[in-house]
């Protein structure tokens, strides 16, 4: 009875240092960090499909990409297009700069379910593809992770929280939603935002902003 | 916003574009007569349509007798030589076939799927329709839309940018702003 009684002391006492760790990173998540060193910081981009990852592109372009090295590019299994334009992005970046070596990685996911799945092989698609996620974070590691959905990005913000949580990386998160959404969050945009995990939340319409009052407005990418 | 002046003929063309995605209802609604002698009537010579994976083919019609000379097809590496080239586009509403015509100046029908489970796509065609960038339409309401087109009235569309984000992730980080 006793020993029942210690284990079960050990696991409330376990699962309680947890929460207050996850309150804590919470807690922190959206305050600036103090980047003294401003050493390069290694981060992850997240591609959607089509007009996601024009936009994403869109920023890249504008954004400093020698603070932002090395860059990991993720997108779907089942999506050519998105990497090329990385590609393309990146040469564009050598020409420009004549940097040499490879400061860029590219990499396709599996995703859970693609439209039309059932959902009894939606299971095993889904941890495959949680699996697969769980193995890129672990070996990417990125301080920084950019994404401007569709799904494809929660499983790997679901995860980079997690590293947080368990101390093995510390990540800030950036979401920013799609110039197609003028009046309601899309459903990866939601799941990020109710949960407090995107650090910085951005948003490219005002109705929006006046809805989810802790995004950032910032005007069209497009 | 108006035509291009592509200086040599009177040819002037209405290009439908559905991108990669099947919408069949969109194909239809400009395959009918009466959107055909509209677009004739204002002056339209060509109708070019991109049918992306949809399987209703639409009628061809070389166009000898006056009316719009119909042409179609599934696919093409260069949608956007075919957007330069025309003096009307009318697309599905998926934000990077909005934005490639917008950029490129050219009148704009976007046409909303109603088909599609999660319609969030009417949204950004009905704002930007508010601020006259383009028309919105639906397939059935498609020849009303044309019959009241006004090139004219329509307003160019300043592409935005994304440095706003860009100081707002460099400042968070604790990088200078470029």
């Amino acid at each position: 009875m006793e020993q029942i009684n210690q284990s079960c002391f050990y696991l409330m006492s376990f699962l309680a240092i947890i929460a207050i760790r996850a309150l804590y990173v919470l807690y922190l998540t959206g305050k600036p960090r103090r980047n003294k060193s401003q050493q390069p910081l290694s981060t992850l981009i997240v591609l959607g499909s089509g007009g996601h990852t024009a936009e994403m592109m869109n920023l890249l372009s504008v954004l400093q990409t020698d603070s932002f090295t090395p860059r990991f590019y993720i997108a779907a299994a089942t999506d050519n297009m998105s990497l090329q334009k990385a590609r393309v992005f990146e040469d564009s970046l050598v020409d420009k700069k004549g940097v040499k070596g490879v400061s860029a990685q590219f990499t396709q996911i599996y995703r859970s379910r693609e439209v039309g799945q059932s959902y009894v092989t939606s299971v095993w698609t889904t941890l495959l593809a949680t699996a697969h996620a769980l193995w890129l974070m672990i070996r990417i590691r990125p301080q920084v992770v950019i994404c401007n959905g569709p799904g494809t990005c929660i499983p790997l913000c679901m995860i980079a929280f997690l590293l947080k949580i368990m101390g093995i990386r510390w990540s800030s998160i950036f979401y920013v939603e799609s110039i197609a959404r003028v009046r309601r969050l899309s459903l990866s945009g939601l799941l990020l935002y109710k949960l407090h995990m995107a650090d910085q939340f951005f948003v490219q319409w005002p109705q929006l902003q006046r809805k989810y009052t802790r995004a950032h407005y910032v005007g069209c990418l497009m | 916003m108006g035509d291009t002046l592509d200086g040599l003929s009177s040819k002037r063309t209405v290009f439908v574009t559905v991108g990669t995605t099947c919408f069949d209802a969109l194909v239809k609604a400009v395959d009918t007569l009466e959107v055909k002698r509209e677009l004739s009537r204002r002056g339209y010579t060509h109708l070019l349509i991109q049918m992306g994976r949809g399987t209703y083919v639409p009628t061809t019609s070389p166009g000898e007798d006056g009316s719009v000379a119909v042409e179609y097809f599934h696919f093409s590496s260069s949608i956007a030589d075919h957007l330069r080239a025309a003096s009307l586009v009318i697309s599905h509403a998926g934000s990077g076939s909005i934005f490639e015509t917008l950029r490129l100046a050219k009148p704009l029908i976007v046409v909303v799927n109603e088909d599609l489970m999660d319609n969030h796509q009417s949204e950004l065609a009905e704002e930007l329709a508010e601020r006259k960038h383009l028309y919105c339409a639906r397939p059935q309401t498609l020849p009303q839309i044309i019959a009241g087109l006004d090139v004219e009235s329509l307003l160019p569309y300043h592409p935005g940018d994304a440095t706003p984000v860009a100081k707002l992730i460099n400042h968070f980080l604790g990088f200078p702003d470029a």
